[in-house]
Order: C-alpha cells, then sequence, then structure tokens
C-alpha cells in the first residue's frame, strides 16, 4: 500500500531547521530530511538519538589489540620461539616491547574497517542499492522535508503546505512514500 | 549557522550557491578532456609501463640489474620507498588532523591530497615487494604458515612491523577516503543524464540518499577514522624510520629519526600537494575553491616543517660529535664531505635553506614561487633519503670493501615508472572522481564563502550604524 506523502523543499539549510523546529512544536511528525550536507542541529528536532558508532568502533579497537597480542604470542612464543641475535621469546609480557608496533597497527585496522563495516550495514550501503531520495536535486541544492500524511492525522494536508510554504519552504510537492520501514 | 569573522579571509571566492558548487566541481566530469590532458596521461602512462616492464626485468633476471653491490644492499630501492610514503603523509594530515584541529582551508583540498596519499602509498608499498628478489614468496612477508612447517614470521623484527604499517595505512586510507567520497558521488549521480554514467555513479555511491540519519553517522564516522588516522600516520613514518633507527649502523642509529622523519614526510607531502593543486586548480578552474590563502597555509606548513628538519640535521651532527664514537665521526664526516657531499649539500640546500624563503609573504603567496619551491622541496627529501641511506652504507667498517653506490638504467626506470604510475592514477582521478569534497564546501558556504561573508559584514554594519544612532 503506497502512502502520500508531502515533500517540501527548502533552499536554505538553517529556514530548513528552523522550520522542522516549528512544525515538530505543532505536533508535527517528520518522517525524514535528505539535504545535500548535514544540518547540525535537526537530528533531535526529528527525535533522532546520538548514534552509538563510536562505541562500536571502541569495542572493535579491544577485539583487535586481543587479537593482535594473541597471534604474537601464539606465532613467536609459544608455537616456534625464536632466538634471533641472541634475543630470545620467552613470554609475552617480556616480548610486549617489540609487540607495541603491530599490536597498535592492528588495533587501529580493526577498529577503523569494523566501523566502516558497521557504517556502510547500519546505514544500507553497498553496491548496487537502490537510493531512495524522492527529489534528485536534494543531493544538489535542496533541503528536502518529507512528511508522510498517515503519520499526522489530524493535519489536513492543505493546511500544511501552506504552514510549509509560510516557514520558508520553496515549494511543496506530493509523493509517495518510497520505501517502507 | 556558524558565524566567522569577517576579518577572516573567505575560504570560497566569488558570490556562489550551492547548485553553483556542485556545477562547477562537477564539470570535469562530464565534459571532455582537452589535448593536454591527453598529451601528458599518454606521457605519464608510458612512463608507468616502462616503469612496469623494467619490474618485470628486474623479477626475469634478477636483483644484479639494480645498481646494489655487497656493501650497499640498499639504495634506490628503499630511498624511492621512503620518500613515497612520505609524500603520502600529508594527505591523511589534512584530512585528519586538520580535522581534529577544525580548520576549514583543509576542505578544499583534502579530497585530492587523500587521493595523493594512496597513489603515493601504492608506489611505495611496490618497492618491498620488488626489491625481495624471489618475489613469488613474498607472501612469506605475512604471518601464514609456510612449507617448512609452522615457522613464522619474526614479530620483533622492524621491517615487519613496516608491513604491518603500511598495509593499515593503506588501506584505512582508502576506508577513510572512500567513506567520504560516497555522498559527492550520489551528488554526480542524481545529476546525470546519461545513463551508462548514472549507472556507474549509482554503483560507486552505494546507494546514498543523504537522510538525517546518514549524515549523522556519517559525520561520527569521519571524526572517528580522523582520531584512528591521526596517531596512525604518526605511527607509519616512526615506523619507517625504525626500519633504521633500531639497526646498529653508525649514522642510523639515533634515537630523533622517528619524529625528524615524520616531520620530513609532512614536509615533502605538502610540498607534492602543492606542486599538484597549482595545477589543478588552473587546469580544472578551481582557482575559486583553492585559492592563494590555501596555498599560503600550506607553505606555512611548509617552513615550519622544513626547519623542524633542519633542527634535526643539526642535532644529528652535534649527537654524533657528542658521542665520542669514532664511527659516529666519521659517518657523518663523511656524509657532509666525503665522496657524497654533493647530496648532502642538495639535501641541505633544498629543505633547510630555501624552504625559509616563505617567510616573505610575496614568495608564500605567489603561485610560480610556490610551484618551483615545493619541486625544490621534493627534490631535496629524495636526497635526504639518499643520504641517509647511501652514505652510511658505502664506507662499512672495513675499509677494503669501501664502495660506492652507481644507480643502474633499470633503478632510474623503475623510479620514473613510479613517478609515471602516481601521475597516471592521478589524472584520472582528476578527470572521474569530484576533485574537491562537494559536501564538506558547501557546508562552509554560508560562514567562509565570500558573498555570505560580505552580506554578514553589512548586517553588522547596519546593526553597528543602528546602535550608533541610538
Amino acid at each position: 500500500m503506497s502512502k502520500k506523502t508531502i515533500l517540501a523543499k527548502f533552499t536554505d539549510p538553517d529556514e530548513c531547521l528552523h522550520a522542522a523546529e516549528a512544525l515538530v512544536k505543532g505536533g508535527v511528525k517528520i518522517r525524514e530530511v535528505y539535504s545535500p550536507f548535514p544540518i547540525h542541529g535537526i537530528d533531535p528536532v526529528l527525535g533522532l538519538s546520538k548514534t552509538r558508532i563510536s562505541t562500536a568502533a571502541f569495542f572493535y579497537g579491544g577485539a583487535g589489540l586481543s587479537l593482535a597480542l594473541l597471534m604474537m604470542w601464539y606465532m613467536n612464543v609459544q608455537d616456534w620461539p625464536m632466538d634471533i641475535g641472541g634475543k630470545p621469546s620467552f613470554s609475552l609480557a617480556t616480548n610486549l616491547p617489540a609487540f607495541i608496533p603491530v599490536a597498535f597497527e592492528i588495533t587501529v585496522l580493526i577498529a577503523a574497517h569494523g566501523m566502516i563495516g558497521t557504517y556502510f550495514f547500519r546505514t544500507r550501503l553497498a553496491p548496487g542499492i537502490q537510493p531512495m531520495n524522492p527529489e534528485p536535486r536534494s543531493t544538489n541544492d535542496l533541503f528536502v522535508m518529507e512528511i508522510v500524511l498517515q503519520d499526522n492525522p489530524k493535519q489536513e494536508a492543505t493546511a500544511l503546505k501552506d504552514q510549509l510554504l509560510e516557514l520558508g519552504a520553496m515549494e511543496c510537492t506530493d509523493d509517495e512514500l518510497r520505501y517502507e520501514d | 549557522m556558524q558565524i566567522e569573522s569577517p576579518i577572516r579571509q573567505p575560504l570560497i571566492l566569488g558570490n556562489k550557491s550551492y547548485a553553483q558548487i556542485t556545477d562547477e566541481i562537477v564539470r570535469p566530469i562530464e565534459g571532455r578532456a582537452n589535448k593536454m590532458w591527453y598529451l601528458v596521461f599518454t606521457i605519464a602512462a608510458l612512463c608507468a609501463l616502462w616503469g612496469l616492464g623494467l619490474i618485470a626485468y628486474t623479477f626475469g633476471t634478477g636483483i644484479g640489474v639494480w645498481g646494489l653491490n655487497k656493501t650497499v644492499g640498499w639504495a634506490w630501492d628503499i630511498t624511492n620507498f621512503v620518500w613515497w610514503v612520505g609524500i603520502g603523509h600529508a594527505g591523511t594530515l589534512i584530512s585528519a588532523i586538520l580535522l581534529l584541529f577544525r580548520q576549514k582551508w583543509r576542505m578544499a583540498i583534502n579530497r585530492s591530497a587523500e587521493a595523493m596519499t594512496i597513489f603515493a602509498v601504492i608506489c611505495a608499498a611496490m618497492f618491498p615487494g620488488i626489491h625481495v628478489g624471489r618475489v613469488w614468496v613474498v607472501y612469506w612477508f605475512f604471518p601464514v604458515p609456510n612449507q617448512f612447517g609452522s615457522l613464522w614470521v619474526n614479530f620483533n623484527s622492524p621491517l615487519l612491523w613496516d608491513l604491518f604499517a603500511i598495509s593499515t595505512y593503506f588501506s584505512v586510507s582508502l576506508g577513510f577516503w572512500y567513506v567520504g567520497l560516497i555522498p559527492d558521488f550520489a551528488t554526480v549521480r542524481d545529476r546525470q543524464i546519461i545513463p551508462f554514467m548514472k549507472r556507474i555513479y549509482k554503483i560507486v555511491s552505494f546507494g546514498w540518499s543523504g537522510t538525517t540519519k546518514s549524515w549523522q553517522r556519517f559525520e561520527e564516522v569521519s571524526l572517528v577514522l580522523a582520531g584512528l588516522s591521526t596517531p596512525l600516520v604518526l605511527s607509519v613514518h616512526t615506523i619507517v624510520s625504525f626500519d633504521f633507527a633500531t639497526s646498529v649502523i653508525p649514522g642510523w642509529h639515533t634515537t630523533i629519526f622517528p619524529p625528524y622523519f615524520v616531520a620530513g614526510a609532512i614536509f615533502s607531502g605538502f610540498a607534492m600537494v602543492a606542486t599538484l593543486l597549482i595545477i589543478m586548480r588552473k587546469v580544472l578552474n578551481l582557482e575559486e575553491y583553492i585559492t592563494v590563502n590555501h596555498l599560503e597555509s600550506m607553505n606555512k606548513i611548509i617552513v615550519v616543517t622544513g626547519s623542524i628538519v633542519g633542527v634535526a640535521y643539526i642535532t644529528e651532527l652535534v649527537i654524533a660529535w657528542y658521542s665520542g664514537v669514532q664511527y659516529e665521526h666519521y659517518a657523518f664526516l663523511n656524509r657532509a664531505t666525503g665522496p657524497y657531499a654533493w647530496a648532502y649539500w642538495i639535501m641541505m640546500s633544498c629543505n633547510v635553506i630555501s624552504p625559509q624563503l616563505f617567510w616573505f609573504k610575496g614568495i608564500r603567496r605567489s603561485l610560480v614561487g610556490t610551484f618551483l619551491l615545493s619541486i625544490v622541496v621534493n627534490i631535496g627529501m629524495w636526497f635526504e633519503r639518499f643520504v641517509i641511506i647511501v652514505t652510511s652504507l658505502h664506507r662499512d667498517y672495513l675499509p677494503s670493501s669501501w664502495t660506492m653506490f652507481y644507480p643502474t638504467w633499470v633503478d632510474v626506470g623503475i623510479f620514473v615508472g613510479t613517478l609515471g604510475i602516481f601521475f597516471t592514477l592521478f589524472l584520472l582521478f582528476a578527470r572521474t572522481f569530484p576533485v574537491i569534497a562537494i559536501a564538506e564546501t558547501k557546508s562552509i558556504l554560508k560562514s567562509s564563502g565570500d558573498g555570505w561573508k560580505r552580506k554578514t559584514k553589512e548586517k553588522y554594519a547596519r546593526i553597528g550604524e543602528e546602535a550608533e544612532a541610538h
């Protein structure tokens, strides 16, 4: 079933932000805002919580560090200890100074790629995925606010459009939701 | 909206709109290349092919085709390796460290500087790969069990640290670069009319739609990646310097190598960025985005890092004298006055003396001056590595084995080849990628764009007048 939406197009990020604040204050539920660059401060207005992706990165880094130390301990201390240049590998603790560089590199490697992977997965980014921005100019110079009528049963479509135009929207068009959540 | 002091120079010249920024940055991708591009591309590609051919020749015949001998077992290959890795460092510095310091002028140059990083690291990584001689067992670098049973790589060795540092650096830089490219590819995608172009940019833009949540995550990911890349870039050249510093060769065995190498890397990297951008801004008509102010900022970094390098050279000499070790004494005396003194003085004059010209504002803001000095710096930094590596080796503890290193045509050819690979990749990048971060540039238009700044200034002047009238 298709859902009717209103697309309000703004030409200025600050106008878009102020309009969103005014609408939310008036009880309107905004489904999404598509913008060519981040509009700072709009996420709490839309009810989005802070992203936890950096916490994930911390744990990836921890996993990377443990993995690196485990690998070096197993290979150079446990499985086949070598004595090169009179510097034998006795234990992880005594070899730790020499293991720091690789441990650091693998920590960064796993933290960075783990975070990028999580970001791609959560944001649904992969080659071949259909973009869902309803207005192609939203990646160029328009800030597009998407309001689903079903989300706002109390609002009347024409009144809402008038309000949006008053708040600075360049134009309002009717559309249908292109994705299901 | 952020308001910036009107005294600060605008970062985007001209009274631009958001659509105009898109148009002007995407235009080179959609338009046709001119004859000049084809000419330069052909030359670069031929050099690249020549270099690849000589690498094949090296594989087929052996490392004997290089000018190495039993005293100087390491020369051009490792010099080129360190030179290329160093060049790469400026890209990460611009995109990561300047992001953490919230330097907005990075936004016009970070995309191309990061591209330069990636291409330079590709060129660098080739040298350790080809210098092993028996390239068919190059996988022994990696911690894989081999046919001798479970004999593993030695994690106490700086050369192995280097492998991990370079691989991590390359892959993390690539990831960081690509994360930033996705929204810009989407911008290119959404304005294509030709189906083929649309399809290509649809694939590479990964289905980006610019929702609020994705921008929120994007900014967080960029910030954390910058935080990870900053110690990473410092660690990479530190580890490269460990290749020398942890050995016991006089002239290499110095504790100041890590900071000295990192400063030198940033120094040469910024010089290469300046060389490339001065040409690119002209050819692609991006003078209003990459302004003289941007170049001036980079020149300031060049003069700072160049001076750090100069201090390091002098510290080395003083510490060699102070060590009281006759071998140390001789290593540095030989550097400055021996048969390779010409290389030492090229290094000294190009790296320490010439960048001091940037103290003059006129030279700092002159395109010709910046361009010439950036090339001088790159020559100087190549010689720095050559001096450190070859002059420390060619006269060892046994005077009967003292010798000179002479590069063969294969040595020179492979180096020219890597220059060809670098410029081929960069020219392709300039034709197919948005060379300036479009989204980031738009985000500073209202605070740092010329037109907006003038409006803000007028507004404040009006407020001032009204206040006076009261």
